[in-house]
């Protein structure tokens, strides 16, 4: 066991893997943010689409929720890799493939955690806004979904750290990623079992940092 | 240049073959890792709601360490660099016998134990003390409590979280492919290389999933109104994917 391969490689572990400066176009944060934050707004549209009275609305984003549910992220990273250039004509690069199989997976899972949220919230308030006048957009933007999210902060942390975690299969179509570094650093080094163990520290420190951070909102909202 | 479909490569000769192996080797890797995550899952989420001191900070490491941490990482670190550290003659031998494979179960076991550890611990956790005192009370002892009390709700509530994550468990079995593993995923991406009908091959794999996820779902979703008791809506909440 020889971990100074760590530090002779530190700088482009981190740097270029985790963080996507570099030579390559890469770093996990620089897909799993944009992608946690487009994921998020599809998934507002798919978590109201589940909960529209119209069928023509519901029934489609009930179909697309439970089909990405229904489907692991491999196979959807595939779909994009293999058959969007075929339709487009055009080859796509690995970031942009890997940020669109993302953000339509994952709002699959957000639109579930955002439709909670907003039935989560009682009747009475929605009511009460009409009493007062408000119309139904108003009383979405000014009295439900501020309350609903206050309600779904913890799940959506949850479901953020799993999107970062889920990232890494981004490397699977070579997008150089933290994984993507290791196994580019292991292939000249060979020296799997401390490169591994040491990105697993790395997304370990992250993902637990999110999940301390998800315990605490969850115990200061519940006494809010 | 137009896209040509050709859907008889989903059944015709080697390719045909591939795709049936793909789903034999899919389940077979997902009951072995099942069983895996089930022992470990259970005996560290007891352990964590009961255990003595040092073992229910062990579950809590177990738990904390390898749900935190990419599958895939999992699965390079049990495939390239655990095999390193055993003696050549070992090495030599696990590599002539599909090490891939089992490399790929333990990852996908070891993993998904963490995992299920939460899903039983709230299970257990969300049963009110009360019903415990009850049962102690109309004159149970301890062990009859929980055989005919605790345990039963228990199961019954933790139906829906625990079917869940099996099935997170059957699609994560997919990440195999990344060790060459020759699982549903793998073979569909071989029949796309060699015949290059990226389509055809994505579809079949696609609704494989589908089918196998949505029918176990539906066949979950029965069992559990048949086992739901009677006035008790509370869930345990499931756990993300």
């Amino acid at each position: 066991m020889d971990f100074s391969v760590i530090a002779n490689n530190f700088s482009f572990l981190i740097s270029q893997g985790l963080l996507g400066f570099g030579k390559f176009t890469g770093g996990t944060l620089r897909l799993a943010i944009p992608a946690i934050i487009l994921g998020f707004i599809l998934g507002i549209f798919i978590g109201l689409g589940r909960l529209a009275r119209s069928g023509w609305v519901r029934v489609p984003a009930t179909a697309y929720v439970e089909f990405f549910r229904g489907v692991p992220l491999v196979m959807v990273i595939f779909w994009f890799w293999f058959v969007i250039p075929v339709l487009l004509g055009v080859p796509l690069p690995e970031y942009t493939v890997a940020l669109a199989a993302f953000v339509v997976f994952e709002a699959a899972y957000l639109g579930e955690i955002i439709r909670a949220g907003i039935q989560s919230v009682p009747r009475g308030q929605v009511e009460a806004a009409t009493a007062t006048g408000l119309t139904s957009v108003q009383t979405m933007r000014h009295i439900i979904l501020p309350q609903a999210l206050k309600n779904m902060i913890p799940a959506l942390v949850t479901q953020f750290i799993v999107l970062f975690k889920d990232t890494s299969l981004a490397s699977i179509i070579g997008y150089v990623d933290l994984t993507k570094a290791a196994q580019i650093v292991n292939n000249r080094e060979i020296r799997p079992f401390e490169l591994y163990l040491f990105i697993a520290m790395v997304y370990w420190l992250c993902t637990y940092g999110m999940s301390r951070y998800a315990r605490y909102l969850e115990r200061r909202l519940s006494h809010a | 240049m137009r896209y040509q479909f050709d859907w008889s490569v989903l059944w015709s000769g080697q390719t045909g073959q591939w795709l049936l192996q793909g789903i034999s080797t899919t389940l077979e890797i997902s009951v072995l890792a099942w069983l895996l995550a089930g022992v470990l899952g259970t005996l560290s989420g007891a352990l964590r709601t009961a255990g003595p001191r040092p073992f229910s900070a062990l579950s809590a490491f177990y738990v904390e360490f390898f749900r935190n941490v990419p599958l895939l990482v999992w699965m390079f670190f049990w495939y390239f660099g655990i095999p390193l550290l055993l003696p050549r003659l070992a090495q030599d031998w696990l590599f002539a016998h599909g090490a891939e494979f089992w490399a790929g179960m333990f990852a996908l076991g070891v993993y998904h134990g963490a995992r299920f550890s939460e899903v039983i611990r709230s299970g257990i956790q969300s049963i009110p003390k009360t019903q415990l005192e009850a049962a102690l009370s109309t004159g149970l002892t301890v062990t009859q409590a929980y055989r005919f009390v605790i345990i039963p709700i228990a199961l019954r509530l933790l139906i829906p979280p625990i079917t869940n994550e099996s099935l997170n468990l059957l699609k994560n079995s997919s990440v195999a492919l990344t060790i060459g593993v020759a699982e549903l995923t793998f073979q569909t991406r071989q029949i796309e290389t060699y015949t290059a009908k990226a389509f055809e091959a994505l579809t079949a794999g696609t609704l494989i999933y589908l089918v196998l996820c949505l029918g176990l779902s539906a066949f979950m979703a029965v069992l559990e109104k048949r086992c739901a008791i009677p006035g008790l809506i509370a869930r345990v909440t499931p756990a993300e994917h």
